[in-house]
């Protein structure tokens, strides 16, 4: 096992372009075990880029990635969409990448709320269902690191709140660090340890209720976000504070918008 | 029974063993363009066999290898779609084979046999290429087949759980390879994709997971191969054609059959 403090997951100066255009510009990332770190930022601020950065399916231009020794990584992609022409059933499913008995894949929807579903074909679960046997799959591995994209996507507002609860069981039960991707702000700040606000660079990070203060984070979300921490669905004016300045792009202009130049 | 019609029956049948399972990729991955571009590129390989003095079967190979190829190494920009490439190359190949072949006044070679198979010509060397290849590319393909499905299915995850992406994929495109070389004989280069992805759409109707599509898609390859030449023989049907049309017909009746039950409620 893997000591407490010494992190499963360090990024470090994290620079990325894609076709001339900064993706991302010197971020650090730190995920420790028993932790709950959360990725908000605006479409298009990188959050996406940095997690395939974290989980090697891209190579960085700048900045090292490092995995601690004996780390396993538990996956949850954003989106995942079958063709009905593969049949394919959960249990098919959960069992693609390895083998596991029927037992243990049963215990494991248990936990993910899911077991009713083994012998559904994938192409009929709803969207919540969809992300209950994906969290069941990144499960299966035993992993001591989460790495969640966008977790209740295509999921009501009850339900987001139900996935939340369970991650942040999941957390406690297993004892795994968990990094995840949010667009809604309210929802996460409660059900997080760590959260970072990403623009290409990092804008600030903390505690939920420090970040939720920082003037960077009041420029890129607006004073509703700072202000009501209670359901809201995510609304995508809070981007314009920083569009005032031109396209956020790297240089000068960005810090301006983030108060920290 | 003829000597010529028994082996022409037996290379149907070992092509079908072999293209309905991995038909069943083409369809789920949606690679069917992507076959046909293989297959035009194969005449490419025929008149270079003739050209350079070895095998066609090789030449094919070979070309059809070197195109999946490029075209990894074209899609990494993205100004293009891959539709568009696919296009590009595939009739620029065929085209590039088209001449190739007329310049070669030294040689007669048969053109319409090429673009649409004569099974009924098929030789002792002929069978002994087709069953090799298709034991083969059936062993690999039961070989890969879990980790090719994972990454069917979502390939990022399967990346992150461990599955070698890029060599899957690059078997994935040899074994497409090697299958289009030995299908030409039989249904030509113009309709090899049709063995392909018919069986297997026709299969998905009664599949209900992904081995058992495989499997009925051998099997209603063989029986498209089987009727239609047995069709060819009754009417004095092209034998190429008269497989691609039986296997058409068990594709719409079973497409009705699906159909009547979807109304009735049945399930997916």
């Amino acid at each position: 096992m893997t000591n407490n403090h010494e992190p499963l997951l360090e990024c470090s100066g994290v620079s990325l372009s894609l076709q001339g255009r900064v993706i991302l510009d010197n971020v650090d990332l730190t995920i420790r075990r028993g932790e709950i770190t959360t990725l908000i930022g605006p479409n298009g601020a990188g959050k996406s880029t940095l997690v395939r950065v974290a989980l090697g399916l891209m190579k960085p231009d700048r900045g090292s990635v490092n995995i601690a020794a004996g780390t396993c990584i538990g996956y949850m992609p954003q989106r995942l969409t079958i063709d009905p022409v593969l049949p394919l059933t959960v249990q098919r499913f959960l069992t693609l990448a390895s083998h596991h008995p029927k037992s243990r894949l049963l215990e494991t929807l248990n936990e993910t709320g899911a077991a009713h579903l083994l012998d559904s074909p994938m192409q009929t679960l709803s969207g919540g269902e969809t992300q209950r046997v994906l969290l069941a799959r990144a499960m299966l591995r035993n992993p001591t690191l989460l790495i969640l994209d966008e977790p209740v996507q295509g999921v009501d507002i009850t339900g987001q709140e139900e996935l939340y609860r369970l991650i942040g069981n999941i957390r406690q039960r297993h004892h795994c660090g968990i990094l995840m991707i949010s667009h809604d702000l309210h929802l996460v700040m409660s059900a997080t340890d760590q959260v970072l606000c990403l623009n290409r660079h990092v804008c600030c990070s903390g505690h939920p209720d420090s970040v939720r203060n920082d003037p960077s984070y009041v420029a890129l979300f607006g004073q509703s976000g700072a202000k009501t921490p209670v359901l809201m669905p995510y609304n995508h004016h809070h981007d314009h504070s920083h569009d005032v300045h031109g396209d956020v792009v790297a240089g000068k202009d960005q810090h301006k918008g983030c108060n920290h130049g | 029974m003829d000597d010529f019609l028994l082996r022409a029956l037996l290379a149907g049948l070992g092509v079908a063993l072999i293209a309905g399972p991995l038909g069943s990729f083409v369809v789920w991955r949606r690679m069917a363009y992507f076959g046909d571009t293989l297959a035009h590129a194969a005449l490419l390989g025929v008149a270079l066999g003739f050209l350079l003095e070895f095998n066609a079967n090789i030449g094919v190979i070979v070309v059809c290898v070197i195109l999946a190829l490029l075209l990894v190494a074209l899609q990494q920009q993205r100004r293009l779609a891959s539709d568009t490439l696919l296009g590009i190359l595939s009739h620029t190949t065929l085209s590039l084979g088209l001449i190739a072949i007329a310049s070669m006044e030294t040689l007669r070679i048969d053109l319409m046999s090429y673009l649409f198979g004569d099974i009924l010509t098929v030789n002792t060397t002929d069978l002994y290429w087709i069953w090799g290849c298709a034991i083969v590319a059936l062993a690999v393909l039961i070989k890969i087949w879990r980790p090719l499905l994972a990454i069917t299915v979502h390939e990022e995850l399967a990346q992150v759980e461990g599955v070698p992406v890029t060599r899957i994929r690059l078997m994935l495109m040899l074994l497409m390879a090697l299958v289009i070389a030995v299908a030409m004989k039989v249904v030509g280069i113009l309709l090899i994709t049709s063995l392909l992805i018919i069986p297997a759409a026709t299969a998905r109707t009664f599949a209900r997971n992904p081995e058992q599509m495989a499997l009925f898609a051998a099997l209603i390859g063989s029986i498209s191969v089987s009727g239609g030449l047995g069709a060819s023989l009754k009417w004095d049907l092209p034998a190429g054609p008269a497989i691609v049309v039986s296997a058409a017909i068990l594709f719409f009746i079973s497409h009705l059959w699906w159909s009547r039950r979807a109304q009735a409620g049945g399930a997916i």
